[in-house]
Order: C-alpha cells, then sequence, then structure tokens
C-alpha cells in the first residue's frame, strides 16, 4: 500500500519493475513503443541543441541552419564560455564539496536522534524541522543579507556554504531519519544500550559504519543543490565572487546573447551534476524520492 | 530523572540544528514579518510601525495593479505547469509500466532534465521559445513551419495575455520526470496480488486501471501535485533566466527581487510574506496529514 509517509525510506529500489516487461507484438506494443521513443527525442532535442549550437561559427548561426549540424565544427565557443566561467567553475566547487560533507554530517546525527533516540515531541519537532525545506527563501532573505554583514561573514563561497548547510539541514535530517527507520532494528539499538553505550558511542560505532547509502544520497543531493542554487547565490554574492549559475546568468543573460558561446557555457555549468546523474543514478533518484516526504 | 537519562543526549544532539532552524527559518520568517509591517521604504531605515498597509496597498494601490499582474501570471503558470507534468508524468509512467525493454535507458532519459539547473536550462529553452514567425522563425517555432504547422507558430512567452502558459514548458520539460518517478513507483507498490484477483474475476485490462489500479495512486497524484505546487509558487531561476526580469512574466519570487532593488524593504517583505503563506496553506496540511499517517501506521 503506497501512502503519503514520512517514514519509509527512500525507494531507490522501488522503480524496478516487479515482474518482467512483456514483449508482446500487438498494435498495443506498437503504440507503447512509439510514444516512449518519441517523448525519448522531445525530452533530448534541448540537448540537441545546446550541444549542436555550442560547436558552431558565429556565421553558422543564422535562422535558416539552426537545426543542423555545424558546417565547420568550431570550438571558438567552448573556449570564449571556458575563459568566462572557469574561475567560477572552480569556486563552486568549493561551494559544492563542504555543503554536501558538512550538511551529510548533521544530517546523520539528526536522523539517527529522530529515528532511533526519540524524545517526547519528537515528531512535533521533526514537523517543524521539515518545515524549513519548503518556505520560499525570499521569506527570510531580507534579515539574512542584514545578519551576514552583520556577523562579518565573508560575501560570497563562505556566505553560501554557511546558507545552504543551514537550510539543507531539514532534507539530509529527513533522508538520514528514513534510512535508519528501515536499516537499524530498534533491538540493535537496545542492545547497545543495555551493553552500556551512550548515544555517541551508538552512533559512532553501530550507525556511522552502516549509513554509507544515506550519504551517498545527501552528499549527491546536497552537491547537486548547491551546484544548482541561483536564488541564494544572486542575493548573497556576485559576478566575482558567487557560483556558476551567476557566471553563466551573466554570459547568457545580455540583451542579444552570443548563443553559441551561452549554450557551451551551459553545457560547461551543466556537466558536474549531469556526470553525478550519469554515474550515480539511483542514488540521485534516491534523493529526489525523499524530497517528496512519502514513499 | 531516569527518564531525561534516557532521551537528554539525543536532544543535546539535535539542539545545535534545532537552535539554528529555530534562528534561520523561524527568527528570519519573524523579522521579516515586521519589516512588513514597517514603513521602512528605502535604505534610511525608518522603521515606524504602520500595521498592514503594506499588505493592502499591494493589493489596492500598486501602480498598475502590478502585485494582481504577478498573481495572474503565478497563477497561469501554475495551472499550466501543473497539468503538464501530471499528464506527461503519468503518461510517461502508465507506458514504463505496462513493460517495455531497456526500461532503466528510458528512465534515465526521462529524468535526466532534473540534474540540470534552471539556469542552464533556460538558456536554450530561450533560444527554443524565439517569439519570431514567418520567414524570421527560430527555434520552434521554425520546427512547426517545417512541419507544416504554421498555425501554431506563436509568440510564446512574449504574448501580453498568455505568456506565461508558454513559460510553463521549460518547466513541464523540467519535471515531468519527477512526476514520473514518483507515479512509477506508486505503480510498483500495488501488491501483485491486487492485480492477480482483478484477473480472476474476469476483470479486462480497463477495468483493471479504472477500478483497481488508478484509485490506488490517489495519494501519490496528491503528494506530487502538492510538491511540484510548491516549487511553482516559489519559481523564479526559470523565469530569471529565460525572459529575465520584466513585467510581461513577473511572478511575486520575482518582485520581491526588483523590489529588493530599490531598497523597499517593507514592501518586498509583505511580498515575501504573502509568498509564505501561499506556500503554507498547501504545505502546512500536507505536513500534518503525513505526520498523522505515520503516527497511524
Amino acid at each position: 500500500m503506497t501512502t503519503a509517509s514520512i517514514q519509509a525510506p527512500p525507494p531507490v529500489e522501488s522503480l524496478e519493475p516487479v515482474r518482467k516487461p512483456r514483449r508482446g507484438t500487438g498494435p498495443g506494443s506498437i503504440i507503447k513503443y512509439a510514444l516512449a521513443l518519441l517523448f525519448l527525442l522531445i525530452v533530448l532535442m534541448p540537448m540537441y541543441v545546446l550541444i549542436v549550437t555550442s560547436f558552431k561559427s558565429g556565421s553558422d548561426i543564422g535562422v535558416a541552419s539552426q537545426w543542423s549540424l555545424p558546417e565547420t565544427w568550431t570550438l571558438a565557443s567552448w573556449e570564449k564560455a571556458w575563459t568566462a566561467l572557469q574561475p567560477a567553475f572552480f569556486r563552486t566547487f568549493q561551494l559544492a564539496i563542504p555543503v554536501a560533507i558538512i550538511s551529510s554530517l548533521i544530517g546523520a546525527a539528526n536522523g539517527f536522534v529522530l529515528s532511533r533516540w526519540r524524545f517526547p515531541g519528537a515528531d512535533v519537532v521533526f514537523t517543524l524541522i521539515l518545515f524549513g525545506m519548503f518556505i520560499p527563501y525570499q521569506a527570510v532573505m531580507i534579515p539574512l543579507r542584514e545578519i551576514v554583514t552583520t556577523l562579518g561573514i565573508p560575501p560570497g563561497i563562505t556566505t553560501l556554504v554557511f546558507v545552504h548547510c543551514v537550510y539543507g539541514i531539514p532534507i539530509c535530517t529527513l533522508i538520514f531519519r528514513n534510512y535508519y527507520a528501515t536499516t537499524v532494528p530498534e533491538e540493535l539499538i537496545e542492545a547497545a544500550r543495555v551493553d552500556g553505550a551512550g548515544l555517541l558511542r551508538t552512533f559512532t560505532r553501530i550507525i556511522l559504519p552502516i549509513s554509507i547509502p544515506g550519504f551517498v544520497v545527501t552528499i549527491i543531493w546536497q552537491f547537486t543543490s548547491a551546484w544548482n542554487d541561483y536564488l541564494f547565490a544572486i542575493f548573497l554574492s556576485n559576478t566575482r565572487n558567487g557560483p556558476i549559475t551567476i557566471a553563466l546568468n551573466a554570459l547568457a543573460g545580455a540583451q542579444s546573447p552570443d548563443y553559441a558561446a551561452s549554450m557551451a557555457g551551459a553545457l560547461i555549468t551543466s556537466l558536474p551534476t549531469l556526470v553525478v546523474y550519469v554515474l550515480l543514478g539511483r542514488w540521485f533518484i534516491g534523493g529526489l524520492m525523499a524530497g517528496s516526504v512519502k514513499s | 530523572m531516569r527518564r531525561l537519562r534516557h532521551w537528554g543526549p539525543g536532544l543535546l544532539l539535535l539542539s545545535p540544528s534545532l537552535i539554528l532552524l529555530a534562528v534561520f527559518v523561524y527568527g528570519l520568517i519573524a523579522w521579516t514579518t515586521k519589516v512588513s509591517v514597517s514603513d521602512e521604504h528605502n535604505a534610511l531605515g525608518s522603521k515606524g510601525f504602520v500595521g498592514l498597509d503594506n499588505y493592502t496597498k499591494l493589493f489596492t494601490n500598486d501602480i498598475n495593479d502590478r502585485f494582481t499582474h504577478s498573481l495572474r501570471n503565478l497563477l497561469i503558470f501554475t495551472v499550466v505547469f501543473l497539468a503538464g507534468a501530471m499528464f506527461f508524468g503519468l503518461l510517461w509512467a502508465f507506458i514504463l509500466e505496462r513493460g517495455v525493454r531497456a526500461e532503466g535507458f528510458f528512465r534515465t532519459v526521462y529524468l535526466f532534465p532534473m540534474a540540470v539547473s534552471f539556469v542552464a536550462s533556460g538558456v536554450v529553452w530561450r533560444w527554443l521559445m524565439n517569439p519570431n514567425t514567418g520567414d524570421n522563425a527560430g527555434g520552434l517555432n521554425s520546427v512547426l513551419g517545417g512541419l507544416g504547422l504554421d498555425f501554431l507558430q506563436n509568440t510564446w512567452w512574449t504574448n501580453p495575455d498568455w505568456g506565461m502558459a508558454a513559460m510553463a514548458i521549460p518547466a513541464i520539460w523540467q519535471l515531468s520526470g519527477y512526476v514520473m518517478a514518483l507515479f512509477l513507483a506508486g505503480f510498483r507498490g500495488i501488491p501483485q496480488e491486487l492485480r492477480e484477483a482483478a484477473a480472476m474475476d474476469g476483470a479486462s485490462t480497463y477495468r483493471l486501471y479504472r477500478n483497481v489500479i488508478f484509485p490506488q495512486l490517489t495519494p501519490v497524484a496528491l503528494s506530487a501535485l502538492i510538491i511540484i505546487g510548491h516549487m511553482s509558487m516559489k519559481m523564479f531561476d526559470l523565469i530569471m533566466s529565460v525572459s529575465g526580469p520584466q513585467w510581461l512574466t513577473e511572478v511575486p519570487a520575482i518582485y520581491v527581487w526588483q523590489t529588493l532593488l530599490t531598497s523597499d524593504y517593507a514592501k518586498a517583505a509583505a511580498i515575501s510574506i504573502i509568498l509564505l503563506l501561499l506556500v503554507a496553506v498547501v504545505i502546512v496540511p500536507y505536513l500534518i496529514y503525513t505526520n498523522r499517517q505515520e503516527k497511524n501506521a
């Protein structure tokens, strides 16, 4: 029974078919495959445009040849885009990697407490935590900018690491809570308690060693979120100290943009998250599904 | 005392996060609310209390009804986006659930737009939704022209009345795969026995889906609607990168940003709080509902 429940784990495996696909050849089957392929083409179409345009030269971009392959393949736009984006590209790693690691550690500790070391009112506290991941961040942005200035946190990457870690607490807590609720039997914790192990000891000796799958999900999730974020970036950084989304927008957002360079830039911007998606897709999906709070 | 020792350490471990969220979520929302009832309309920051003035002015006294215009845009965008993403999400999940070879490949491709940022995909959608038609047609319009479907050529998001419906197309492209994943998990969570029982009763495939399977998917559909619905209300990146901030495609999330550029903090705060309330109306009942579901489980 599929109910909206906060309890179940990120169903990484739940997308797999229960039984072998039927192999029909009837009209229904033909329609099925035709539609599947048609949608495949539609979904990939923007990707085709990005790739093809990014290799075109300026004279090749005219209206008539928009959709065709480049007459001469050139890397000029890639070079232009790379020059424009390079500093921000490396800065964004300095943002996304610490965010991924710190958020995951916080999430693991919180998730453990909320799933297996509960206190009275834990459910209410958990719901209050979760609300934080749904708010429109505009509702905190005005005072947030003031606080960051007052506290003297250096603008740009340091500020963004801080806010992504804070506002990443809800989702990481959720993912780990769901993960521990199903992978760690209550008896294991009880046994550790009987043996006199305290919370920290139980957490570091028993829980952390079996937490790798949870960490993979939260690390990917937070890395991708921080990498793709634009809202915090535009409010709390600028083109000189901000992440790649800001730099790409500066490159592509002009009145009459250089489309070839913009598209090469869009591909460069997307490359790290796409690589993560292709290599670690199933865990990526695990984070996505957890984001819906349900199983 | 023994009970405190029992759960005390857990609360202690949790407390840094709780303090951070208390300050940075609830504290800052309270702070924004306070700004929204002040008269801080410039960088000088006079701090008089004006009650709900800033809110009522948004609805009654905004130049060109700018705020209601942004709400109207948001409504059109949300309706088209939700309808489209739910339709394609369910359709794709249905196709895959009927069983296709290389299902994993299709799934991976349908979902890949989720891995791309709106800022990056906005670059290509801006190109695809080129408003020129006829001989100058570019992007999607030139495809439509090439297919002999000239009558479908249109000005996309630059249309003053229905531009926001076009703006929803990239959002549909980006999030249908996500809805598909939710529905697919829903389909696969239905016990095999239910299908078999229906087959034993001689139910046709149509009856099976109509009376047995689709009703089981209602909770999934509800979650999907709420999740993408609240994303829609917050939509910012996509519109900023496709059209940039401008009147035609302005939604409240962008209006806040534009207002802050003029240092009208009180007005920006009031818009933010309205946006928060819109989201909360959807999300809070959902969170309470899931919490209760879990307790009953």
